[in-house]
């Protein structure tokens, strides 16, 4: 069968890429642009270790057509750090050691940015409802909540003149 | 799998098309039960059929009081819409109980009506709403009551060629308030045990004069109990009428036992939730809209 010609835009930067009709777009990603931060754990939109950006909002690209993707913008983890200047909810995981075997990590600080960038001051609670959609089976998620609220206080002291 | 074919119409009648040439042709909204389905070798359709190109496909649109929400609109999309929002918080928050924020940013109350899912959340909230929808199909356009789409586990009513367009919600009646609410072990990323929606109107004395309740995970499909909405029209939903719904509800579940619930649990539930979201309706109804 022929393969499908879709352009869209990945992490800032136009992309274009031959699929099959029914490729996921988290197999594209992996496979053919090699951007393997993005990981496919359940396959069925339960674990979230594939959660990318689709036109500003969070989706489990296991669960998205690559086809879908003509002509939108998609943000992975790989867009997460600028050059080597990590995003604090990248380096607050690092000082909390918000993860152990880090399967699961690319999705939890997609999401978490996510939840930060329209929301810089969430309750606990409002975390770990924004990441029930997040599986850890490390560990047991408290130092992933902590890691998400001092990103949160960090990004609130670099908004605020001092 | 990968002898399916991909499609993105442009227009309704073309989608018609696509559909009518193939029955094994599946429309795709947000994809969260048909990439699942296909993934897992129960379903292979021919072609799959984006809906998302489609203009109105995606979004609420305001007809008057009333709303027109399009077949792939996400769920994240309703409770974004203030106005909607406001009219008919038990079906908003009844989508958006559905997956986590991942899915819901994908998944549809469309999709998740002809998913045809006994449990489907969305369901028991907009057949008690009194919710319609327009479906197209070869001879055009045609309208029918959400829960006479969902005719078994799986199964809808919809004839080869149609798919759901919009799903309307009427104004929110003077005096009207809904609630939807399911029992599930965990509070997120769970499928309702039992699930249960009521809307009603109340009158200036706080007597009920419509009532409409309905059901999931009770049965093979989500069903509509005239009789528990009977039960409380022309009461003040005292105790007696309350214990009356829940008794209806009760009379019209007919579960199975699996490893979520077993019957008696859930014809228990039932009774409570229905009580539950009855009282929480009520006191919508007194807010003003």
């Amino acid at each position: 069968m022929s393969k499908i010609r879709v352009s869209t835009t990945v992490n800032g930067d136009h992309a274009e890429f031959l699929c099959e009709s029914t490729s996921s777009l988290l197999d594209v990603l992996r496979d053919t642009m090699g951007l393997t931060g993005s990981k496919e754990g359940c396959g069925s939109g339960d674990c979230g270790a594939c959660t990318i950006m689709l036109d500003g909002e969070m989706v489990c690209s296991c669960l998205v057509l690559a086809p879908e993707a003509e002509g939108r913008t998609v943000a992975t983890i790989e867009g997460v750090a600028e050059g080597s200047v990590l995003h604090p909810v990248q380096q607050k995981f690092l000082e909390h050691a918000a993860l152990q075997c880090g399967f699961c990590t690319p999705g939890f600080i997609v999401a978490a940015k996510a939840l930060l960038d329209r929301n810089p001051n969430p309750t606990e609670a409002e975390v770990r409802y924004w990441l029930a959609g997040n599986l850890c089976r490390c560990t047991g998620y408290d130092k992933i909540v902590r890691a998400v609220m001092a990103a949160a206080a960090d990004l609130r002291q670099e908004r605020t003149p001092a | 799998m990968s002898s399916t074919v991909y499609h993105a119409p442009g227009t309704v009648e073309d989608a018609v098309a696509l559909l009518s040439a193939d029955p094994t042709a599946r429309p795709l909204g947000g994809g969260t039960d048909l990439i699942v389905q296909m993934r897992s070798g129960r379903l292979s359709p021919g072609a799959v059929i984006d809906l998302k190109r489609i203009e109105g496909m995606s979004g609420v649109r305001r007809v008057g009081d009333a709303f027109a929400i399009g077949a792939a609109t996400p769920c994240t999309a309703l409770k974004a819409n203030a106005g909607l929002a406001a009219a008919w918080p038990g079906v908003v928050e009844a989508a958006n109980l559905i997956g986590s924020v991942q899915v819901r940013n994908r998944a549809t109350m469309a999709g998740n009506l002809c998913n045809a899912s006994p449990a489907a959340d969305s369901v028991p909230a907009l057949v008690a709403a009194g919710a319609v929808c327009v479906i197209a199909g070869p001879s055009g356009l045609r309208e029918a009551p959400v829960e006479a789409i969902p005719v078994s586990p799986g199964k809808t009513s919809l004839a080869p060629g149609e798919f759901v367009v919009e799903i309307r919600l009427p104004p929110r009646p003077a005096g009207g308030g809904d609630a939807y609410l399911r029992a599930t072990p965990r509070t997120e990323m769970d499928i309702a045990v039992v699930g249960a929606g009521v809307s009603l109107v109340l009158d200036g004395e706080g007597t009920c004069t419509a009532a409409r309740v309905a059901l999931g995970a009770v049965g093979p499909t989500v069903v509509l109990v005239e009789e528990a909405g009977a039960a409380l029209v022309g009461t003040k939903l005292g105790d007696d009428a309350l214990a009356a719904l829940s008794q209806a509800v009760q009379a019209a579940s007919h579960p199975i036992d699996d490893k979520r619930g077993t019957v008696s649990y859930r014809k228990a539930m039932a009774g409570v939730l229905a009580r539950r979201a009855a009282l929480i309706a009520a006191s919508r109804a007194g807010a003003k809209a």
